[in-house]
């Protein structure tokens, strides 16, 4: 992946459709790409494909039609497990494994790697640093922590092994808005300084146009509109007119 | 001659049964477990297989266990000796529970905390020892215990096909028609089933916190 010059896109769906057997299709003739280092968030009601879209691009599932291309390699054509630990993944209440440590699950990847103990100790000190969470923490587990606490783990969990790409599935969806506010101001930040391929899914409005450098606009599995934010919020798109209407009207202060 | 007595009496006889006991127990869920762990393992991997294997297991335990014991004695090899008899007959019977436990052990794990292990590109081997099979252990450690206390019992009969254990002390008060040598196998064996299940159950608990 880093010594070939592949210049083009980091993930790349082209032309994709998901259905299960029965007929259900949940993805509908998806063409979308995104750039090395965008944050693209993909926006939805629940039901819109969208975490099936996310879903993808790590090949947990397996496009029925067209192709999902990561570093312009299909994903059928990857090793699947390389494929895996070279994408952080972030889902929604962490899904941390409750029988191990905070330390522990964070060296998940690290350790799958077969990396060293003292260059993993290391990494698992800056991992904490880096997500804002005390080295004390290193040693409990799960069940000890806050909501917002584990969320952090399961961030510095997906970036410990440094992967290129980072999805991430509703990932403050299940903590308060205050806490929820924290960690979006925090991840942005992170974020400026990292410049991950993100793929961010949410069907929160604000949070969407607060970290996407585009959101795309998915709607009963297929894609109505991709926009910057700015776009975004002068767009005349029905849906997107009807997003804004249902959110604005929630907080009318904006 | 008060019970007691009569235990302190034969207390060679006592230990030398009850020691034949905790062999066949013992040998039969070292057996069932080797078997049963790894079915139920398969099922969770080939669903298919799930009403094959575990209709089975569930047919083997309606067969009444003294016609269990009859039906393997022609068998070659275990045929010959009585204990191999017991042994195969009480592993068989303790199956069921150890296939079901595993599986339903294994299923139970959060599927979150599965798909974010396999997400982040764990074989599914190193699922299913690191994580899974951690993750399902007390639900796993709760078949084993049942099975044994089912097994201690069950053995008892086993004494019926001359294969020993404190069923000897069973059959021959029934033959005597004297309640103390009944009471002299059938406490013993309580007692080892209430130590099992004291046992077994601590590990359980010990295992389940997650």
């Amino acid at each position: 992946m880093t010594d070939n010059a592949y210049a083009g896109p980091a993930i790349e769906f082209r032309d994709v459709s998901f259905q299960y057997a029965s007929g259900l299709a949940l993805l509908k003739g998806l063409n979308l790409s995104v750039a090395r280092g965008e944050t693209l968030v993909l926006l939805g009601r629940s039901g819109s494909g969208k975490t099936t879209a996310l879903k993808l691009i790590n090949h947990l599932l397996s496009p029925t039609g067209g192709q999902v291309r990561v570093e312009g390699v299909a994903t059928s054509q990857w090793d699947v497990i390389r494929l895996r630990r070279s994408i952080g993944y972030v889902i929604q209440e962490a899904g941390l494994f409750p029988h191990f440590t905070v330390a522990k699950n964070i060296a998940l990847v690290p350790s799958l790697e077969k990396w060293d103990e003292a260059r993993t100790t290391a990494r698992v000190a800056e991992m904490l640093k880096l997500v804002g969470l005390d080295q004390e923490l290193a040693g409990r587990y799960p069940r000890e922590l806050s909501g917002g606490q584990r969320q952090r783990v399961g961030v510095a969990r997906a970036l410990a092994a440094d992967p290129p790409i980072l999805l991430m599935d509703e990932p403050f969806g299940a903590l308060d808005p205050l806490t929820r506010a924290e960690l979006q101001r925090e991840f942005a930040e992170l974020q400026r300084r990292l410049r991950k391929t993100v793929v961010f899914v949410t069907h929160d409005l604000h949070e969407a146009l607060f970290l996407a450098d585009r959101v795309a606009l998915m709607e009963a599995g297929e894609l109505e509109a991709v926009l910057t934010p700015e776009e975004f919020r002068g767009s005349r798109h029905p849906l997107v007119s009807a997003y804004r209407d249902a959110f604005l009207s929630e907080r009318p202060q904006e | 001659m008060g019970l007691w007595q009569f235990l302190v009496q034969n207390r060679k006889e006592v230990l030398e049964l009850t020691g034949e006991h905790l062999w066949l127990v013992g040998a039969a869920m070292t057996l069932a477990v080797a078997i049963g762990v790894p079915l139920g393992i398969l099922v969770t991997r080939v669903p298919r297989l799930n009403k094959a294997v575990l209709g089975g297991a569930n047919i083997i335990q309606t067969i009444p266990s003294l016609a269990l014991f009859g039906f393997l004695l022609p068998a070659p090899w275990i045929g010959e000796r009585a204990d191999r008899l017991a042994i195969l007959a009480l592993t068989l019977y303790a199956l069921l529970p150890l296939i079901r436990n595993t599986s339903v052990g294994i299923q139970g794990v959060d599927r979150t905390v599965v798909e974010a292990g396999r997400g982040m590109g764990m074989t599914d081997r190193q699922l299913l020892w690191r994580v899974e099979l951690p993750l399902a252990m007390g639900v796993i450690i709760a078949g084993v215990r049942v099975a044994t206390v089912i097994s201690v019992g069950v053995a008892t009969i086993a004494a019926a096909i001359g294969a020993g254990g404190l069923g000897e002390f069973i059959f021959r008060g029934l033959a005597m028609v004297n309640n103390q040598v009944i009471l002299a196998g059938a406490i013993p064996a309580s007692c080892l089933a209430l130590a099992a299940d004291m046992g077994l159950g601590w590990v359980e608990k010990r295992l389940s916190q997650w």
